[in-house]
């Protein structure tokens, strides 16, 4: 199976190609990719000089356009992916159905992939991507058990890629909403997550508080492992107790089944975290990239040490293993 | 690991003025090695960013638009900055060369990040995003001694950052 790793920055790119990553997903630098965070991504020259790079290295690139368009700008997403052709992007990672048609017209010789923010999530949907656009791989929401894909895969006629490694979202993507409820921002619409401009920590006493626009997010306890300001992840007050009314702050590894999402029929692992350092990179895919060829004790012994890169340093299978309805 | 306090509590006593001058000789070193450090940051080059190491009583004031650095004494440095991240000497010394993962260290609770997020995220990817190598960097102010310092600063390097699970290489 491929491993499908991200890159934020040149230096977090040229890592990912020296740990060993069979391709390195990334985006411009503006609001055409979901990661379009302050500081982040490429520029068209730097996209060009890695592009280069990952190819004398035999690793291929991904560029990631996986915004939906804003009606009137379309011009923005359409010159993003005429330039990305143009540099001789390996694929297309896509989420908008009106950018995958215009390339699927204008670029038709250029690889498709089906973004996991286009939520397409079972037969009828992939496979109609794939005859109306010629998609030629899908990346599958994080919402189907291992068996569901095992399920799926024998009846859609493109490749299959999942997440694998890295920051969790709450199973609707592409479709949450949750962002823009608290900020008027979201990945959706403008590649930003709980935005940093609406996001403040501040100490209260012992504890360190995350706000995220008007809303209070969590109140860390002094030691406790701190989590990302997003809604999902906020600690509230339900009937007078504290808890995580969406999810926890956790991260997802689902290497321990990297065996059983082979059988299923995947082909392509992905790590999230483009908006990660290159010291979270290097460390994530050299020590995946070694997994996928350990055996299963050694593997176990390989993911502990990641544990300390995750998001309230807890790791979870998510949907994977899913026994809850 | 943490700088060690007995070094730590001299520059307590010392002139500022001698510790900015020292400090801005290695700021300016930096910035010939890397002249495009902060073209990441756009719009957030006029804020001013706030290195406070937990380990020293000093506090160090990045203003990208000069680009200038200040350094002040604790904890008179609140309304100098727009964005502050605090942490020990090490680990802020090994976020600038994008040798420990500044997300990680954040959940760890090594590290606290308070003003604008946003000005300070654009920090940390345009710090990121540059191959700094301090003792590579900062040796060359040696001359023929280069060499020589650059191993020291390796290997202390190497002894801080030991223990550090989110570090590598």
């Amino acid at each position: 199976m491929e491993l499908i790793c991200p890159a934020g920055t040149p230096a977090a790119f040229r890592e990912a190609v020296d740990a060993g990553a069979d391709a390195v997903y990334c985006g411009f630098r503006d609001e055409t990719n979901a990661r379009n965070f302050p500081g982040l991504n490429f520029s068209r020259e730097e996209l060009r000089e890695a592009i280069a790079y990952a190819r004398r290295h035999g690793t291929q690139t991904f560029v990631a356009l996986n915004t939906f368009m804003r009606a009137g700008d379309e011009e923005i997403w359409y010159r993003a992916a005429a330039d990305a052709v143009a540099l001789k992007a390996d694929g297309l990672i896509l989420a908008d159905f009106g950018l995958m048609a215009h390339v699927a017209e204008r670029h038709p010789e250029q690889r498709l992939h089906v973004s996991v923010q286009a939520s397409a999530s079972n037969v009828d949907a992939i496979n109609f991507l794939v005859e109306a656009f010629h998609a030629k791989r899908v990346v599958l929401p994080r919402t189907l058990t291992i068996a569901d894909i095992a399920r799926i895969a024998p009846q859609i006629r493109c490749e299959i890629e999942v997440f694998v490694f890295g920051g969790l979202c709450v199973m609707a993507e592409g479709r949450c909403s949750l962002s823009s409820y608290a900020t008027g921002k979201s990945p959706n619409m403008n590649g930003v997550c709980s935005p940093a401009s609406h996001a403040r920590y501040r100490q209260e006493r012992t504890e360190l508080v995350s706000e995220l626009g008007d809303y209070t997010i969590n109140r860390f306890l002094a030691g406790e492992a701190a989590g990302y300001p997003t809604l999902c992840k906020g600690r509230f007050d339900i009937a007078d107790s504290p808890a995580y009314a969406f999810e926890d702050p956790v991260s997802l590894d689902v290497m321990g089944e990297i065996d059983a999402l082979s059988a299923a029929g995947v082909s392509a692992l992905k790590i999230e975290g483009r908006q990660r350092g290159k010291a979270y990179v290097a460390e994530v895919v050299s020590t995946l990239k070694k997994a996928l060829s350990a055996g299963p004790e050694q593997r176990t012994a390989l993911l502990m040490r990641l544990r300390g890169l995750s998001e309230g340093q807890k790791t979870t299978s998510g949907a994977y293993e899913k026994r809850w309805r | 690991m943490e700088f060690p306090r007995a070094l730590a509590i001299p520059l307590a006593y010392m002139p500022l003025a001698a510790i900015e001058r020292a400090t801005g000789l290695l700021f300016q070193r930096l910035l010939k090695e890397h002249p495009d450090l902060f073209e990441r940051l756009g719009e957030y080059k006029a804020k001013r960013f706030a290195f406070l190491p937990s380990d020293l009583p000093l506090a160090f004031i990045v203003e990208p638009a000069g680009p200038s650095i200040r350094v002040t004494r604790k904890p008179a440095m609140q309304d100098l900055a727009d964005a502050s991240v605090e942490g020990p000497l090490f680990l802020l010394l090994a976020l600038l060369e994008g040798r420990c993962d500044a997300d990680a260290l954040f959940f760890s609770r090594d590290l606290s990040v308070t003003g604008d997020m946003e000005a300070m995220l654009a920090m940390r990817n345009a710090l990121d995003g540059t191959d700094i190598d301090l003792p590579r960097d900062l040796s060359r102010l040696a001359g023929p001694l280069a060499p020589l310092f650059g191993r020291m600063g390796r290997d202390i390097r190497r002894r801080a950052l030991n223990n550090e699970t989110s570090s590598w290489n």
